[in-house]
């Protein structure tokens, strides 16, 4: 029987009442007395000098308060980067100044030159056109080798070169990786693009700045998804504010897959101009704003060598990878390609010796930072293709090479620099071959075949590094903030409870599964409990939502505040019982002493707190609230296996998925429903990489994907039902709900899934394609069969 | 987008009369002309919308003879057109855009992907505007260019119903789902027509090789030694020029076989 409350009941969630009968509270859907509104005017070249910005005309057009351009930024800090990543000879990465509008160049298309704030968005517009910009055209920078080349034209002039880092993570002697490559039997090699993706959240990014000069105060409203990091971020380094003056509210968000977690130009750019104009300034970004400024994910090259000994066991894995950067550094850019990447390079398996080397490069494109999985997809998808490639060549079944090869043990260490604490990932290809039912596709092949269709196959395993993270390791790993969480339980005294939480729901269904944990652990109704995120004056100061780390992180904050609370209330009860607390017993919302039938309900307990009539105030306070941090001692290892099966037509190279099935392991598991739906909204993510999506420059740094016109986002009719299997647990060893996070999951270990399929669909037509490129789209197919 | 003066006139003189201002220019549905307006790219000062002319709309069947309104939107072509025109415009876009574009917003408009194209060529279809008819053939020419003069309408479009069938089959652009490729065959009184969108730099034209080798012999294989020449065709992210011209020849020869 399933449950019907509590954890691991499935309630239906409560927001998607007010998402779904429109009645969210989103940034657009604020709007403050008296505001004016802000366009951006936006570079539409990669790259050139700015000679000079001619306002004069627009500044006398109707309606227009105030025009900035870079200018008036000069003394104030720039965007800054929140991770410093050291190179392979101990040297800091290189950090070009990132400012609010451009000074002196303008980087990428998209690249802000000029801020016009009028009484009407259109009015701004209007003067926008009307500004002068004169700009000299330089050659743009845009493919990752050749801005490494020797004399290429540079994208930052006070830096070296387009080099942000050369880093190595594992064994970083050269020459005992090539041994152990020499020493192989053998060797299977694989180049490969991981594309360039744009987030596309349905809810463009908004920010609206306002400033009460009375009590000098500043509020911004903004599209985030860690309300904290962006006041701590805008304070500290870009505009000089005092913290305790500057709120920063995240309502309703609709959608962030990582893009939204960063601390963006507009956002310090509103706040700065209420107070310089007294007036509430507020921006909304068009689609193709969003376009061509949010941070866009991935855009790696790689080449990918995987070493196997005369018994198929792997033996050494080597990866170079250009990772690129855009034209600036974004938050926690730097980290992705690195740390979030080549740690998890091992994947499930017991690989000995493992270097990887990512270089890091600019280039006059929209800056790339953490977008859903976030170095963890691009990790995944190499090695779990290398396999895939290695299995055909040594004419092995892939799904018993990948199991000869697994990691069996734990803890284990992996040769990149990682523990995982936990796992069992033969268990989980259990269940994916059930999910799957391996044995039913010979049928379906033939079917497929019958009708003129191409099937295939395609398994692969991942792993991912989640509930980011230990705070002391990140440290030493360069990251700039903590990397804790902290909630605080506030109980009133009619016995309802307030959580307030420092991760951010937009999407993920917090307020639904948090207070099935609380409810659980006090043994009342979850209705009584209520989940308050998103505003820095109202939450204690906590780090937010990415990283699939919002139940493992935050959710333990919650859970050791609750137990405070619980062990308060304990000795207020063990007063009100003339019992020893020791004594006490908390069940079903009651409290009794044990062996007795004496007993106080918990509303009984929480009224006294607040109304201490007959109270121990010798012992304890009055009042039940308290507040918890937690800083994780390791990261979690969620991992799985997933399998797709894929059919091509032979004629046109179209690909239809025909079933996906996902065994993956979460640990445990709070709300199954809502686990489900984002292992589904991970895959659909993650067959719109394999399948569809492509952000694409021209040679001039010219975004050719700008709209849905080109840009490829999948649709309902793209993806089929799941089959989703979490049944495989096998719980966190470090937190206390024993659970890992499953945020990403999907958009991680799908796509290589797919593109196997396809490959494995090739091969049964007799083609000899071994590789092709995401999106593996109908012209890319036809064009590899027709080689 | 810029400001512009709107008008809502009830019959085509008056729309007609409207038009006759400068830069005035005619709404239809607005799937293609709104967005443009929103990004800045036109500037009318006024528009004239087609959308209270109660002489421009509907969809009728009469003796053989098939009359669609200018003003027809896509959704009432897909409810009430002969079989293969309805499905061919149940598949545009999506319900939004079928509940507000028009036939005649489409064909004044001659996106060089859209679907309708396709399908007046290979229907042999006439073009009525408030001054003329059109042979379908002398209308398109070109991306995005017609034979319509400045101010001119598209009241309504007449199609004799092909009496040896007609089929359409479009190859879908992954993002747009405009057609990649799109060609439409009638079996025609006078003879079998092939009209291909989507692939031509030129925008929609007849297959005439297809045609002259189906009116010989009406199966799939009448096509096998027929290679439509890639030197015509489009080229961009979603597919080279050889990768549409083998389209053409595929989706040519689907059409056929399902008309049988
Ligand atoms: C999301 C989306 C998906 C789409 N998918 C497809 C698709 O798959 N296939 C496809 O073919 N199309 C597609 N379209 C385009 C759609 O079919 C449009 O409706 C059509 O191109 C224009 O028709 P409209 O009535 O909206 O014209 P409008 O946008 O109002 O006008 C377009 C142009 O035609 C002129 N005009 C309008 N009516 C007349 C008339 N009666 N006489 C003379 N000139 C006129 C206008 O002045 C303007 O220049 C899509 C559009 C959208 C927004």
């Amino acid at each position: 029987m399933p449950k019907d409350h509590g954890i691991g009941a499935s309630p239906k969630r409560r927001e998607d009442v007010r998402f779904l009968t429109g009645a969210g509270n989103y940034t657009d859907d604020i709007n403050v007395n008296g505001q004016a509104y802000v366009h951006f005017l936006r570079s539409d070249v990669a790259h050139a000098k700015i000679n000079g910005i001619d306002t004069s005309a627009a500044e006398a057009m109707p309606g227009v308060v105030r025009i900035f351009t870079g200018a008036d930024f000069e003394g104030v800090g720039g965007m800054p980067c929140g991770w410093g990543v050291t190179d392979r000879h101990g040297e800091p990465m290189q950090e070009p100044p990132h400012p609010i509008l451009a000074q002196g160049k303008v980087r990428h298309v998209g690249d802000p030159i000029a801020a016009v704030i009028a009484d009407t968005y259109e009015q701004a517009r209007d003067a926008a056109e009307a500004i002068e910009v004169d700009l000299d055209d330089l050659p743009a920078v845009v493919d990752m080798k050749a801005a490494l080349a020797d004399g290429a034209t540079k994208v930052h002039d006070d830096l070296t070169s387009n080099l942000c880092y050369d880093w190595v993570l594992g064994e970083t002697d050269d020459a005992a990786v090539q041994a152990a490559f020499d020493s192989a039997a053998h060797v299977t090699t694989l180049e490969l693009v991981n594309q360039r993706l744009v987030a596309n959240p349905m809810e463009p990014r908004v920010a609206v700045g306002d400033y009460n000069r009375g009590t000098d105060e500043h509020t911004l409203y903004t599209t985030s998804q860690n309300p904290h990091v962006i006041r701590l971020l805008m304070c500290a380094f870009v505009l000089g504010l005092p913290e305790h003056k500057v709120r920063v509210v995240a309502p309703d968000v609709g959608g962030g897959f990582g893009t939204k977690i960063f601390h963006y130009a507009e956002e310090a750019f509103v706040t700065f101009a209420a107070k310089a104009i007294n007036r509430p300034v507020k921006w909304t970004a068009s689609r193709s704003e969003a376009f061509m400024s949010d941070a866009q994910g991935r855009d790696h090259v790689t080449r990918i060598e995987l070493a196997l000994d005369a018994s198929n066991n792997f033996t050494a894995l080597r990866t170079n990878t250009l990772a690129n950067m855009g034209a600036y550094l974004s938050t926690f850019s730097s980290s992705v390609p690195t740390w979030l990447h080549g740690t998890l390079m091992a994947g499930n398996y017991k690989t000995p010796t493992i270097q990887v080397n990512v270089k890091a490069v600019f280039t006059n494109t929209v800056p790339v930072d953490a977008y859903r999985g976030a170095g963890r997809p691009e990790a995944t998808f190499q090695i779990e293709r290398v396999i895939d490639k290695a299995a055909r060549e040594l004419g092995v079944d892939p799904v018993a090479l990948r199991r000869q090869n697994f990691i069996t043990e734990f803890p284990y260490d992996t040769p990149v620099a990682l523990t995982y604490d936990t796992g069992d990932y033969h268990g989980t290809m259990d269940k994916l071959e059930a999910a799957a039912d391996f044995a039913g596709f010979a049928a379906r092949r033939a079917a497929s075949e019958a009708k003129g269709k191409l099937r295939g196959l395609g398994v692969n395993c991942y792993i991912e590094a989640c509930g980011i993270a230990p705070s002391n390791i990140v440290g030493m790993l360069g990251a700039r903030a903590g990397l804790y969480d902290a909630a605080t339980v506030r109980v009133n005294a009619t016995g309802s409870i307030s959580v307030m939480v420092g991760a951010h729901s937009h999407g993920q269904g917090h307020e639904t599964a948090f207070p099935q944990v609380v409810a659980d652990m006090i043994g009342i109704d979850e209705s009584m409990i209520e989940i308050v995120h998103g505003d820095t004056s109202k939450i204690p100061f906590g780090m937010g939502t990415y990283g699939s780390r919002s139940l493992a992180v935050c959710g333990s904050a919650m859970v050791k505040a609750t137990e405070k609370v619980i062990a308060k209330a304990k000795k207020i009860a063990a007063h009100l019982l003339e019992a020893s607390d020791a004594d006490i017993e908390l069940k079903d919302g009651v409290f009794s002493v044990a062996g007795t039938d004496k007993s106080v309900a918990w509303g009984d307990v929480t009224l006294t707190a607040y109304v201490p009539h007959n109270f121990p105030l010798e012992e304890v306070e009055p009042g039940l609230e308290e507040t918890a941090f937690y800083d994780p001692a390791n990261f979690t290892f969620p991992a799985g296996a997933y399998a797709c099966e894929v059919e091509v037509d032979p004629e046109t190279g179209k690909v239809t998925i025909e079933r996906f099935a996902a065994a993956d392991d979460f640990g445990n598991i709070i709300n199954p429903m809502i686990v489900d739906g984002q292992v589904h909204g991970g895959i659909g993510q993650g067959i719109g990489q394999a399948l569809l999506e492509n952000c694409v420059y021209d040679a001039d740094g010219q975004l050719m994907t700008g709209s849905y016109m080109d840009y490829a986002m999948p649709r309902a009719d793209d993806v089929p039902f799941y089959t989703v299997d979490h049944s495989s647990q096998t719980p966190c060893t470090h937190n206390p709900l024993g659970v890992k996070g499953c945020g990403e999951a999907g958009a991680i270990g799908s796509p290589p899934a797919v593109v196997n399929a396809v490959i494995d669909a090739l091969q049964s037509g007799g083609k000899n394609v071994d590789h092709i490129d995401m999106p593996v789209s109908p012209s890319r197919v036809w064009s590899a069969m027709n080689a | 987008m810029y400001a512009f003066d709107f008008e809502r006139p009830s019959t085509i003189a008056e729309a007609v009369a409207a038009l006759q201002d400068e830069d005035a220019q005619a709404l239809g549905g607005g799937q293609t002309l709104i967005p443009t307006l929103k990004q800045r790219l036109a500037s009318p000062s006024k528009l004239v919308s087609l959308s209270g002319i109660a002489e421009m709309k509907g969809v009728s069947i009469e003796g053989g003879v098939l009359t669609i309104g200018g003003g027809a939107t896509h959704a009432e072509v897909a409810a009430d057109a002969c079989a293969p025109l309805a499905a061919l415009a149940a598949n545009i876009g999506d319900p939004a855009v079928r509940n507000r574009g028009t036939i005649g917003g489409s064909l004044a408009n001659n996106d060089p992907s859209a679907d309708y194209p396709a399908a007046m060529l290979a229907l042999g279809a006439t073009i009525i505007t408030n001054t003329r008819e059109i042979a379908a053939d002398d209308f398109f020419q070109g991306m995005f260019t017609t034979a319509l003069e400045e101010g001119e309408i598209i009241t309504s479009v007449r199609i004799d119903v092909p009496p040896g069938g007609a089929n359409y089959q479009k190859f879908e652009q992954p993002a747009s789902r405009f057609a990649l490729v799109g060609v439409f065959v009638a079996r025609t009184a006078n003879g079998v027509r092939v009209g291909v969108t989507g692939a031509s730099e030129d925008g929609a034209y007849r297959w005439s090789e297809a045609e002259e080798a189906l009116n010989k012999e009406f199966r799939e294989d009448a096509l096998m030694d027929l290679r439509p020449n890639p030197a015509i065709m489009i080229e961009d992210l979603h597919g080279s020029r050889e990768y549409r011209a083998h389209l053409v020849r595929v989706l040519t020869k689907r059409a056929v076989a399902a008309i049988g």
